[in-house]
This record gives C-alpha cells, sequence and structure tokens, in this order.
C-alpha cells in the first residue's frame, strides 16, 4: 500500500549514505565502529523488512487491494492515521537520527558520544521491546474487551502491524533469523490451536438435537439430556476396554468353541440351544460365549503374543471401577468450581430479577410458560418476604410431615419385603425347574422390580402433597425418598442373588465329587493312579459340568438391565405417545376438554429419568466384572435411548407450568452417581475377595481367591527385587501408618479450608462495608 | 448462493477470530448468511470491500433467538452503532459472541448492564427496574408489588446508596449469580426454514427497508 511505499522510501532513502557500509565487520572492531555497525544492521533490518512487505504486497494482488481499501478506509478515521504518521515520523527520527549521530561521532570526543548514543541506543530498544510487547498483549487480551467490533478489528490491525514491523529489529545478528523463525511457529501453533478447537466443538455429537430441545423446553429438560449424552461417553470409555482388552483377545487368541467343556453347550442342553427364548434369555450360545465370565479359560498366557488373559481380566475389572472414580470426582470438582462457590441468599431478588430470564428460549409457547412462571416466582418471594415472620399453626404441620415420613417408611418397607418374597419364591420356582411355569412366574423378580419402580415414586409424590414444603426442598425430599427406594430394592436383590451363590456353590462340591465318581466310571475300573492324562476322547459336551455361579450372576444382571430397558421404552411409548394421541384425536369427541384437564400431554419428568439412568448406570458397575458384555449393551442403549427420547420429548411431551432451574441439581446428581458407584462396588469387591472362584470356568478357576493372580504375575514375570517391595508394601506394619497419616493430612486439609472459608467471608464483609464508606 | 469463498478474504476472517471471545462454535460464514437471510436483496455476497450495510430493527427483532425475549429491544439497541438497533454485521457478529457461551463473565456483566440501562445514563435506577421487571412479568403485577421489589432489588445491591446502580454494584451483584452463564443464546437455526421466515418477512414489509 501507499503506507509502506512512504516507508520504503524513507528507508532507502535513509540508508543510501550508509549503503557502502552495509557489509557488518566482526573481528574487533572500534567501538564507534562497534555502534555504528549496530545502527546500519538495524537500518538494514529496516529496509529487508520494507522490501519483503513490498513484495509481499505485489505478489499478493487481492491482499494489497484489501489493504489499500482498508487503509483508505481508515483514513477516514482520524486517529489511524495519526497513528501510522506518528509511526512513521517516528522511523523517520530514528533513521535520521542515526545518521545524524553518524556524522556527529566522525567529529570530536569519540568516548563521550559513544557512550551517549550506546545508552540512548540501549534505552531505544529498551522502550522498542516494551512497545512491542504491549503491543502483543493487547492483541491477547482483544477479545475480552468490551469494545465495539469494529474498533477492535481497527485496534488489531494497528497493533499488529506495529508488532510485524519492529518486531524483525529486536532480533539480533545470528539470532535474528532464528527469533522470526520462533515467531512464525509460534503464530503457525496458535492458528493449528484455534482450528483444533474449532474442530473439536463441531465433532460434539447430538449437539443440535440438544439445542433444539433447550430451546423448546427449557435448561432443565436439556441438562438431563445433556447428562444422557455424558454417561454416554464414559460408558465407551468402559466398552472400549472390555472389549479390547478382554473380548477380543479372549476370542481371537483363545481356544475356539466346543474345544474345552467350559466353552461348549451341555449335551443336555443342546437341543434348544439355538431358541430365540433360549437367548433372550442369556442362555443357550449366548451363555457360552465371550460375553460372560464362565466361557474364559485359565490358562496363564495365551497366543504367540503371550497375553496374559486372568491378569488382563482383573486390571480391567479394577480399571474400570478407578476409572469410572476418576471421571466422576473431575467432573463435581469442575460443576463445584463453575457454581461460584455456593449458595449465597443476599441477593435474592437481584437475581431473580437479572437472571431469570432464559436467554435459550426460543419457542412462543415455552415464552409464554416462562413469563407465567417468573410473575409466580416474584409472587411467591414477595409473600415469603411478606410473611416471613408469620407461622401458622406449626404443629400441625409437623405432624403431617412426620405423618408423611412414616408412611413413606412403611412404603419403602413394603416394597423391600416384596421383592424378598418374590425372590424367595423364584428360587423355589428354579428347584422344581422353570419349564412347568409360564413367562410370568420366571420374570416375576425382573417384572416386580420395575413395576415398583414406576409406582412407588407417583405414591411418594401423593403423600408428599401432606408436608406443604417449598417445591425445591419437596423435589429434593421426593429425589431422596426414590433414591432409598432404589437403593432398598438393589440391596433386597443382592442379598437374594447372595442366597443363590451359596445354593450353587453348595452344588459344585456335589459335582466335584460326582466328577470323580464318572472318571472312574469312564476308565471302567481300570484306574491307574499314577497316570496323569486320559487317553479316552471324551467330548467336551458330555462332561458333567459345574454350575457357574459367577456366569449366573453375570447373567441375572444382564436380565435385570434388558427388562429395565423394556420397561422404560414400553412406557415411554404408552405413557407418553399413546396418551398423546389419545388426547390429540379423541379430544373432539369427549365431554370435557382433555388437553387441560385430566389426562392432557405429559410432562417431561427431568428427575425420575435421571435417577433411572443412575441406577441402571449402578447396576452396570455391578455387573461388568462378570459379564463383560455389560458396557457394550449399555453403550447400545444409551444410543438408542437419545434418538427415542429426543423424538419423544419434541413429539409429546408439553413444556412444564413450573419452569425450573436446573443449575442448583448439577451437583447433586452427580453426588448421587459417586453414591452409587461406592455402593455398588461393594458387592463386586466382596464376591471377588471372599468367595473362591468356581472350579472350572473362568479365568481364574483353579486359584483359590481371585486376587490370587496378581501374585502369581509379581512372582512369576517380575524381577525377585520386586516381589519383595511389593510384600514390604503390603506388610500391615507400613500399611497402617500410610492410612493414619492419610486421616491426618485430610484433617489437615478440611481445617485450612474452614479457615479459608472464614477468610472469604470476612473479606467479603470488608468489601462491602469500604464500599458503603465510598472509598 | 454464491462462492462462499469470496465472502471474506483469510485476513479478515483471521482478524474477527482474533477479537472475538468463542472458539468458534459457529463459523463466521454461517453466521454470515443467517446475517444475510434476513434481507437477501440489501446485503452483498461479496464483503472483501467491507460494504457498510445496515439492517432495520424490525428484521433483527424478528429473528427466531430473538423474537420471544422482552429485552430485544435494548439488545439491538446497545449493539448497534447509532443506538437505535440498526445493526451492520460486525454489530451482529458482536452481538452473537457477546452472547455465546464461551464469552467470558466479566464481558458479559458490562453488557447486560448496558442492556437494563433503559435510558443511557450509564446507573440502574428506579425506573429502570420498574421497565425491567415489567417486561419480565408483562406486566402482571401490581404497582405495589412492583414497587416492593424494586426496592428490594436496591436494598441488595446498591453498594453506595446512592439510590442507582452503578456499573460496579450491578458486576459485585452479578458475578455471583450461578444462573448468569445461561444469560447467553448460542444456537442459530441453520435449517431451510430461515429463507422462507425472510420470505415471508420480506413479502409483508415491502417498503420499509433501507440500507444507510
Amino acid at each position: 500500500g501507499p503506507e509502506v511505499d512512504m516507508h520504503c522510501n524513507t528507508a532507502r532513502r535513509g540508508n543510501s549514505n550508509s549503503r557502502s557500509g552495509s557489509k557488518v565487520k566482526e573481528e574487533k572492531p572500534k567501538k564507534g565502529q562497534a555502534r555504528r555497525s549496530k545502527a546500519k544492521e538495524k537500518k538494514k533490518v529496516l529496509r529487508e523488512q520494507c522490501e519483503e512487505e513490498c513484495r509481499q504486497d505485489e505478489e499478493a494482488p487481492k491482499c494489497s487491494k484489501n489493504h489499500r481499501n482498508e487503509k483508505a478506509k481508515t483514513e477516514e478515521r482520524g486517529d489511524f492515521k495519526r497513528k501510522t504518521k506518528d509511526s512513521c515520523d517516528e522511523e523517520r527520527n530514528h533513521i535520521s537520527s542515526d545518521s545524524s549521530s553518524e556524522s556527529e561521532e566522525l567529529s570530536a570526543d569519540e568516548e563521550e558520544s559513544q557512550e551517549e548514543k550506546d545508552v540512548l541506543t540501549q534505552e531505544e530498544l529498551e522502550k522498542l521491546k516494551e512497545a512491542v510487547e504491549e503491543k502483543k498483549k493487547l492483541i491477547a487480551n482483544l477479545r475480552g474487551k468490551p469494545w465495539p467490533m469494529s474498533k477492535k478489528l481497527v485496534t488489531l490491525r494497528e497493533s499488529q502491524e506495529f508488532v510485524e514491523k519492529y518486531e524483525g529489529a529486536l532480533g539480533k545478528g545470528k539470532g535474528r533469523k532464528l527469533y522470526a523463525y520462533k515467531v512464525m511457529m509460534m503464530k503457525k501453533w496458535m492458528k493449528f490451536q484455534r482450528d483444533f478447537e474449532n474442530f473439536r466443538t463441531a465433532c460434539i455429537p447430538w449437539e443440535m438435537k440438544i439445542k433444539e430441545i433447550e430451546s423448546h423446553f427449557g435448561s432443565s429438560v436439556a441438562s438431563y439430556f445433556i447428562f444422557l449424552r455424558w454417561m454416554y461417553g464414559m460408558n465407551m470409555i468402559l466398552f472400549g476396554l472390555t472389549f479390547g482388552l478382554v473380548m477380543v483377545p479372549e476370542a481371537l487368541m483363545g481356544r475356539p468353541y466346543g474345544s474345552m467343556p467350559r466353552k461348549t453347550v451341555p449335551r443336555s442342553e443342546q437341543a434348544g440351544a439355538m431358541d430365540f427364548a433360549v437367548l433372550w434369555d442369556f442362555g443357550g450360545y449366548a451363555q457360552y460365549s465371550v460375553l460372560f465370565y464362565g466361557y474364559y479359560n485359565n490358562q496363564r498366557a495365551i497366543g504367540w503374543l503371550k497375553f496374559r488373559m486372568p491378569l488382563s481380566y482383573f486390571l480391567v475389572g479394577v480399571g474400570t471401577v478407578a476409572y469410572s472414580y476418576m471421571v466422576v470426582i473431575r467432573t463435581m470438582a469442575r460443576n463445584a468450581n463453575r457454581d461460584g462457590g455456593g449458595d449465597d441468599t443476599s441477593f435474592n431478588f437481584s437475581w431473580k430479577m437479572f437472571t431469570s430470564w432464559d436467554y435459550l428460549i426460543g419457542n412462543p409457547e415455552t415464552a409464554d410458560n416462562k413469563f407465567a412462571s417468573i410473575t409466580t416466582s416474584f409472587k411467591e418471594s414477595i409473600v415469603e418476604e411478606q410473611e416471613s415472620h408469620k407461622d401458622e399453626n406449626i404443629h400441625l404441620t409437623r405432624f403431617l410431615r412426620v405423618l408423611a415420613n412414616f408412611l413413606v417408611l412403611c412404603c419403602l418397607a413394603g416394597s423391600g419385603y416384596l421383592i424378598y418374597f418374590v425372590v424367595r419364591r423364584s428360587q423355589k420356582f428354579a428347584l422344581e425347574g422353570l419349564e412347568n411355569y409360564g413367562w410370568w412366574e420366571r420374570n416375576e423378580v425382573n417384572m416386580v422390580m420395575s413395576l415398583l419402580g414406576m409406582f412407588c415414586p407417583m405414591l411418594f409424590d401423593v403423600i408428599s402433597s401432606l408436608e406443604n414444603y417449598h417445591p425445591r426442598i419437596a423435589l429434593q425430599w421426593q429425589l431422596g425418598r426414590i433414591f432409598a427406594l432404589f437403593l432398598g430394592n438393589l440391596y433386597t436383590f443382592i442379598i437374594a442373588l447372595m442366597d443363590e451363590i451359596n445354593l450353587k456353590r453348595r452344588e459344585e462340591e456335589v459335582v466335584k465329587y460326582n466328577m470323580t465318581v464318572w472318571q472312574a466310571s469312564l476308565y471302567n475300573g481300570t484306574v491307574d493312579d499314577n497316570s496323569t492324562t486320559s487317553t479316552i476322547p471324551v467330548d467336551p459336551a458330555d462332561v458333567p459340568r459345574g454350575p457357574c455361579w459367577e456366569t449366573m450372576v453375570g447373567q441375572e444382571f444382564v436380565r435385570l438391565i434388558v427388562s429395565d430397558t423394556m420397561t422404560t421404552y414400553i412406557t415411554l411409548l404408552i405413557g407418553d405417545f399413546l396418551r398423546a394421541v389419545f388426547v390429540r384425536f379423541f379430544n373432539y369427541c369427549w365431554c370435557w376438554d382433555l388437553e387441560y384437564g385430566f389426562p392432557s400431554y405429559s410432562e417431561f419428568d427431568v428427575s425420575g429419568n435421571v435417577l433411572g439412568l443412575i441406577f441402571n448406570q449402578g447396576m452396570i458397575w455391578m455387573g461388568a466384572f462378570y459379564a463383560p458384555c455389560l458396557p457394550a449393551l449399555n453403550v447400545l442403549r444409551l444410543h438408542v435411548s437419545m434418538y427415542l427420547q429426543c423424538w419423544a420429548v419434541m413429539c409429546c411431551n408439553v413444556p412444564q407450568e413450573r419452569v425450573f432451574k436446573a443449575s442448583g441439581s448439577n451437583n447433586f446428581y452427580m453426588a448421587m452417581l459417586l453414591v452409587i458407584l461406592f455402593l455398588s462396588t461393594l458387592p463386586a469387591i466382596y464376591t471377588i475377595v471372599s468367595i473362591p472362584p468356581s472350579f472350572d470356568c473362568g479365568p481364574f478357576s483353579g486359584k483359590k481367591r481371585m486376587y490370587d493372580v496378581i501374585q502369581e504375575t509379581l512372582e512369576n514375570d517380575f524381577p525377585l527385587w520386586f516381589g519383595k517391595v511389593f510384600s514390604y508394601a503390603s506388610n500391615p506394619g507400613l500399611v497402617l501408618p500410610f492410612i493414619l497419616v492419610m486421616i491426618l493430612a485430610i484433617y489437615y486439609l478440611q481445617s485450612t479450608s474452614k479457615t479459608y472459608k472464614a477468610a472469604n467471608m470476612d473479606l467479603k464483609k470488608k468489601l462491602q462495608t469500604r464500599q458503603v464508606q465510598g472509598w | 448462493m454464491g462462492n462462499k469463498q469470496t465472502v471474506f478474504t483469510a485476513q479478515q476472517l483471521d482478524a474477527y477470530q482474533d477479537s472475538n471471545p468463542q472458539p468458534m462454535a459457529v463459523p463466521w460464514s454461517r453466521l454470515f448468511h443467517r446475517y444475510r437471510d434476513l434481507a437477501p436483496q440489501l446485503v452483498p455476497l461479496d464483503y472483501t470491500s467491507k460494504p457498510d450495510v445496515k439492517l432495520p430493527y424490525e428484521l433483527i427483532g424478528s429473528m427466531p433467538e430473538l423474537k420471544d425475549n422482552p429485552f430485544r429491544q435494548r439488545i439491538a439497541e446497545v449493539f448497534s452503532e447509532d443506538g437505535e438497533g440498526n445493526m451492520t454485521l460486525d454489530d451482529f457478529l458482536d452481538m452473537f459472541s457477546v452472547l455465546s457461551e464461551m464469552a467470558p463473565r466479566d464481558l458479559k456483566a458490562y453488557y447486560a448492564f448496558k442492556i437494563y440501562d433503559f435510558n443511557n445514563d450509564d446507573y440502574i435506577c428506579k425506573a429502570d427496574l420498574e421497565k425491567t421487571l415489567n417486561k419480565l412479568t408483562r406486566s402482571e403485577l401490581t404497582a405495589e408489588e412492583v414497587r416492593m421489589v424494586c426496592e428490594k432489588v436496591m436494598d441488595e445491591a446498591d453498594l453506595d446508596n446512592d439510590g442507582r446502580l452503578s456499573l460496579e454494584d450491578f458486576q459485585h451483584m452479578i458475578i455471583r449469580a450461578p444462573d448468569f452463564l445461561r444469560c447467553s443464546m448460542h444456537h442459530i437455526h441453520l435449517t431451510s426454514g430461515t429463507s422462507y421466515h425472510c420470505k415471508r418477512l420480506c413479502a409483508a414489509s415491502p417498503g420499509q427497508m433501507w440500507a444507510s
């Protein structure tokens, strides 16, 4: 552009005197010469830069035209023109001062003037450096400044040009090229980072779907879907671990189907092994496959890779739990940070006024609801404010609340007993043979649990109308009660399962005894105690099999989850979709208005759905050790749920009347997830640690305890000293002091956090009083 | 729709990105097309020459993201250059970038203050509060209730006791609000519904469009 040309011309003019002396003499120059060469270098650099810019301009006609247009445009804005003129003058003065100082130098008193000029040059360099740093900082912080876009663009362009012009001048001699290279790489790196960020945000799945739901239903409904998506991500990782490190190696490198007794369907079951009913129940071929624990061989290393299968199985089981803990706690910490530290009630009305409008709403119906709910919320707050000193008939309220809690406890006890009763009955049925009973008896346990999960929350809702709490507190009580219900059901189920495990173990003893009898019968009395191999070939399908309690546990969990999923989808279709169809089409020929009265369209129940999701995940964690297929199943289920529920919400639901704030509940759900994680890993850990594995199925068969595999690996695969170190580390004398130190650390951290909080409150108060005093 | 690549030069795009808080949740070209869809005959496809085009407030206020928002007029006024709601492309991009989810809290607080300051005197006084409240509740509260709420707000947030909220008071109060970051719009309807909408609007108000 014209500006650049001007610069080039001045630079060229200024340099014409020293063009002859542009070569740098490095060998022991006198001070004066050194300074002259420095100045000449600077000029040379400037000149080179100018020439580069000119060249660039010529090479890119578009750019230059753009430059010119921009500059023409911005010349209308006075300050830019002034600034470039200033910088132009600055440069010209700088260069001319150099040439003038050169001529001065030729006169007397070299030392004195040299030092002066040295200091000056040094100072100028420093100033220049500062200015360049300032401009760079400005460019980096430009995003956060509340200026209009046009001002930002102008400032940006100015600063960038300034930085480009003078950055090169700061590098000296040989270092200059490296410096320029570094600057270019930095720019490229920032551009790469930015592109990567863009790519990452574009890659988030289902983003548009969720945004659409958010605009129609508000952020509390959308928070459920965001939670679902987060769960999906976590389950994908769990699926990756179990699939890649457990199922695939066994399928590819382990012994194939039919080569061993544990991998073959027993002769007695082979008739119906391919039936759909059997497969749906995860029996038959599904049971004797990589999907369940029992299929895995206990061979220490398989395949040409020498893959340690039992070790991998154990570590993946531990790893899934560890990863889940890490992810949940990290998300909780992030949410806590973002929420800005706690519940402040000192700005109640202000926040209501300035932050209650949900800018994400893009739909008139939702907007209407939002207006109504804001109005109601204001009226409620006003009433609360006015009546905060009046407490009417507190005794009646207290009595009603105690009554409500008593009823709820009765409900919980009743449901717990019902499940226990049903489980015992199903055990009785199993003893007598399941073939005699119909579909209901076979699936009684699962159906009862699902039905309880559906109806009890409604009951709790009705009971809570006695209590007369503020809606948010009522919601928390409701969530707490449903949580207790699900937890009670789950633990009753586990206790019943433990009973079954003990039963199977007793059976195992019997089978072991029978095995010896059967083997003896094979040899027809010609048993030779010294021979270790059997020369009579036996089909694996005919070998008597022990009852594999681990596979049984895995199967139970898988069945429970499948039936839970089916129940959810069916209630969705019937409760939401058919109801909506009924209301829509039968409204014309019905006595009362179906849409406004009963039953009307359903609302999306956020808390119920979130709890369902959390408990489903708890069951996955519980069962994943015994059925490696569970994470895969869950990924499939969440995938389908996402699409189905997105469709159902948009098609059959109406926005809630009370449009609730979602933000407060975020960490509440995470906390529940953490509790469930802890509680669901307890049974699995108990079974691993205390129950010996089955003798003829699974990767740990033949060991006394499942964790013995770690001991074995340490002894055989690691060098001796490692084993010694580990045995020292697991010495109780070392572990107990370690636990003590950790407890002390926790205590210390807690007390410091208390003091920080107190200091924080103090500072807040000080800030307020200072502002009041107008300092 | 023409060759998308000639809309902006690479330098223009880079410059926009550097001055903008959001890491391109929506590409700039989409925002530009969104802007253009509001009035295709006014907005040229080629922005390399930086034409001076302004869209009137009626078009901006009818966008699906804004039309249900009770503060849409103030939003348009705050972000427009002329202070009356007629927005150039720069203003439009500014508005979306500040109101996006990625904008920093302080920036949002600053603009929120300007939006709620109806009389543009750099203070939120009682009259501004009353207007805000009436817009929020569609004037469904009684005058007594409105007065009470405004008094409560003034009590809570006014730290220097001058009877009106300055920027510092407002920022001090709003930075702590847990819901504050939800005061943002993010999604932009990029389906063909927009072109239908534009046609409808263009048919409805043929004589009211002008370019400043």
